[in-house]
């Protein structure tokens, strides 16, 4: 594996280049839609592509790093996003608060999203994840079915007909910020001790365990820490959107996230930008094709499966998301036969 | 492998290539003054079935117009621009700003379903483009602003539409029994009692669709012996209504909401189901002059079938635009949007539609529509309250 881009970039280059990058491509990006050759309709789909990239950045922790299964992924989504919205349009009436306010009150918001769902995470998760075995997948399914049945109750928050008038604060800033924030974050994670606790359950879990690595600790840290994330992307979701309802956060949509990080590749914080970000934005670019569009995006979604079962960037990394020991991450999908883990 | 990233490559940069000509062909077009709909439907996912019978109504109405649109006395070409919105709500919000940023289109039908629209609406009210949705039958969807409108009736309206047709049938006392949890069911019961000229003899209520037992109240509203009863409820509970109620002794005309028009109604009630009456959007059976028109058209364009509601308040919605494109002050959007609320009498196949300026919600006539013995439904007759 070429591993020469990162070892030779100067140190301080590879701390800060990614985040001198990331201020660019803003600036860059706001002065095409300054200038009108980025209009409404592309930045709309960038954000979305933004909330998405969070979504399957916090599945990939679950899914990709610890080696388990979560297939509700939208339940901690739809509980973000609710109680990012109950925080800025019931408690705090966004139109009686003054203009500096708000973004306190959306940070506030997103914050109480991101917990409230890492709480019922941790809750689903004790009794699930102190098993071994495809329980959580079972689990987390019924959770997500639960979560929309019960949303549906609530008469104060909408019921069914769902919530509307939540102010429309998530703007590319705070998208690109969050997105930002959480792939930095999550590469920290990963490379700490904890990421490698993680790594380490996903290849073996019961030589991890004679490892001495509490594994039940740490599968549920990794997945209330990916259900806080998704909690927060949840409640930019809303913001984005200004409208939500507990129909659109079925199964269908968490359906939608695994394909972004299987397409994109599973164990690989790229892949799931990379997945999350074209397929967001490839159904879009097939709009003049009409209703033959979702047939070609299910073709294609079939051929980079058949020849590239591993997905799109499956196992590899930009340099500034790969740690120093790449070699861990070079094949997760066969990482239980590898052998030359001391190779570098 | 290499090769077959190279050919993916090769392909998603022909479709991108092929995308922007399109794009760019496009607007070349724009500029020899296309006045262009744009059209949001669900062609695809849940709900494709209505997007289907949605863009076949408004193709009559292409049909019809044959491309051209004539406003004063300048003839522009006429472009429909549908657009798939997958019955999402995410997709809707990229339709709709697709359809306003990219295509220019001056006006916007479509979708059919409340959730969707209330994703989209914020969106064309922020861009002052005029949107009319076909089915959304919330309230709350023409609050989101004053460039938001409605083609269809409101829950509570079917009330109104009832009450009318009572009167129209010279019935002079009515009883309701109502769902008192639901909004539906309170909405239609209230617009009712405001619009009836004659008696309400007496009002039953009970909480939730887990009651099954309404002979309490059924047997105390047949002691009135009124002339019509008014069940405005939820399918799931109308079988069973209208089967007691007819052992109750209740023999008089029955009239419910658009929640009768299910099979299952039909079947639970059993033989008790005939006679019984409701309100409805449209019917393909109807006599009405326009509506006649509207149904041969759409049997010449598509003869495997026959329109239901969404084609027809589709093809409202863009007749409406149509309408409001030709009596527009200024050939704007924001010209269109006033000629839109200030639609007053306009032939539609439902009948007669005036726009109210206020609420953006259409007055206009209610189909009824009544069960045989063999729980098959007939028209009965239009209705303008």
């Amino acid at each position: 594996m070429k591993t020469t881009n990162a070892k030779t970039m100067h140190p301080l280059l590879r701390k800060i280049g990614p985040l001198l990058g990331c201020i660019v491509f803003y600036i860059v990006i706001m002065l095409l839609r300054r200038a009108d050759i980025i209009n409404g309709y592309y930045m709309q789909v960038m954000l979305f592509a933004g909330v998405n990239v969070l979504m399957t950045a916090s599945l990939n922790l679950v899914n990709g790093f610890t080696g388990q299964f979560c297939i509700g992924h939208a339940g901690f989504m739809s509980l973000g996003a609710y109680g990012a919205a109950v925080i800025t349009t019931m408690v705090f009436k966004s139109n009686s608060i003054p203009e500096a306010a708000q973004i306190p009150v959306f940070l506030l918001g997103l914050l109480c999203g991101g917990i409230v769902a890492a709480i019922v995470g941790i809750l689903i998760g004790i009794p699930s994840l102190k098993l071994k075995g495809d329980y959580l997948a079972i689990v987390t399914l019924a959770f997500g079915e639960i979560v929309r049945a019960l949303l549906r109750l609530i008469q104060p928050i909408g019921g069914a007909r769902g919530m509307i008038g939540i102010p429309n604060y998530a703007n590319f800033f705070w998208i690109m910020f969050f997105v930002v924030l959480t792939l930095w974050l999550l590469r920290n994670l990963i490379y700490s001790p904890y990421g490698r606790a993680f790594i380490a359950i996903r290849d073996n879990e019961i030589a991890a365990d004679a490892m001495g690595i509490n594994t039940t600790k740490y599968k549920i840290m990794s997945f209330c820490i990916a259900a806080f994330i998704a909690g927060v992307a949840g409640g930019l979701y809303a913001h984005v959107l200004s409208f939500i309802q507990p129909d659109s956060f079925g199964f269908t949509k968490s359906a939608d996230y695994l394909v972004y990080l299987y397409a994109g590749g599973s164990g690989s914080l790229t892949g799931s930008v990379v997945g999350a970000v074209l397929l967001t934005i490839l159904p879009e670019v097939l709009r003049f094709l009409a209703t033959w569009r979702l047939v070609l995006y299910a073709i294609i979604l079939i051929a980079v499966m058949l020849y590239r079962s591993e997905g799109l960037i499956g196992g590899k990394e930009v340099p500034f998301l790969r740690i120093k020991r790449s070699s861990l991450y070079e094949k997760p999908w066969v990482g239980r036969k590898k052998n030359d883990m001391s190779a570098e | 492998m290499k090769k077959f990233l190279r050919i993916l490559c090769l392909a998603l940069g022909v479709i991108l290539a092929v995308s922007v000509c399109a794009c760019g062909s496009s607007e070349k077009e724009g500029s020899v003054e296309t006045i262009k709909i744009g059209l949001a439907f669900p062609m695809s996912g849940m709900a494709a079935m209505a997007g289907k019978y949605s863009t076949h109504g408004a193709d009559v109405l292409k049909e019809e117009l044959g491309g051209k649109i004539t406003v004063g006395d300048k003839e522009y070409p006429i472009e429909f621009v549908v657009m798939d919105t997958e019955g999402l709500e995410e997709k809707t919000a990229n339709v709709y700003q697709k359809l306003i940023e990219e295509e220019k289109v001056i006006a916007i039908a479509g979708p059919d379903s409340s959730k969707c629209m209330l994703a989209a609406a914020p969106i064309a009210q922020n861009a002052k483009c005029p949107a009319i949705t076909s089915f959304g039958t919330n309230t709350a969807v023409t609050e989101v602003g004053d460039y938001i409108f409605r083609a269809c009736f409101i829950d509570p309206f079917q009330g109104a539409v009832a009450a009318a047709y009572c009167d129209e049938q010279g019935h002079k006392t009515a009883c309701i029994m109502f769902n008192n949890a639901d909004a539906y069911s309170v909405g239609l019961k209230d617009a009712f009692i405001e619009n009836y000229k004659g008696e309400v003899l007496a009002i039953e209520e009970y909480s939730g669709s887990d009651v099954k037992d309404y002979n309490v109240q059924l047997t105390k509203l047949a002691a009135q012996n009124p002339d019509v009863l008014l069940l405005p409820n939820l399918n799931v509970e109308l079988g069973l209504q209208i089967q007691q109620a007819r052992t109750a002794g209740l023999n008089c005309q029955i009239v419910c909401g658009d929640s009768a028009d299910t099979p299952d109604v039909a079947k639970v009630a059993g033989p008790a189901i005939e006679g019984v009456a409701y309100v409805s959007a449209f019917s393909a059976e109807s006599t009405d002059e326009a509506a006649k028109k509207f149904v041969d058209a759409y049997v010449k364009l598509y003869p495997d079938e026959l329109p239901n509601s969404n084609a027809e308040l589709t093809y409202e919605a863009a007749k409406m635009i149509v309408w409001a494109i030709q009596n527009a002050k200024t050939l704007d959007r924001a010209g269109v949007r006033d000629a839109l609320a200030s639609i007053d009498g306009l032939e539609l196949p439902s009948g007669k539609m005036t726009m109210d300026p206020e609420t953006r919600n259409p007055i206009k006539g209610g189909i009824i529509m009544q069960y045989d013995a063999d729980g098959v439904t007939h028209f009965v007759s239009t209705v303008n309250p």
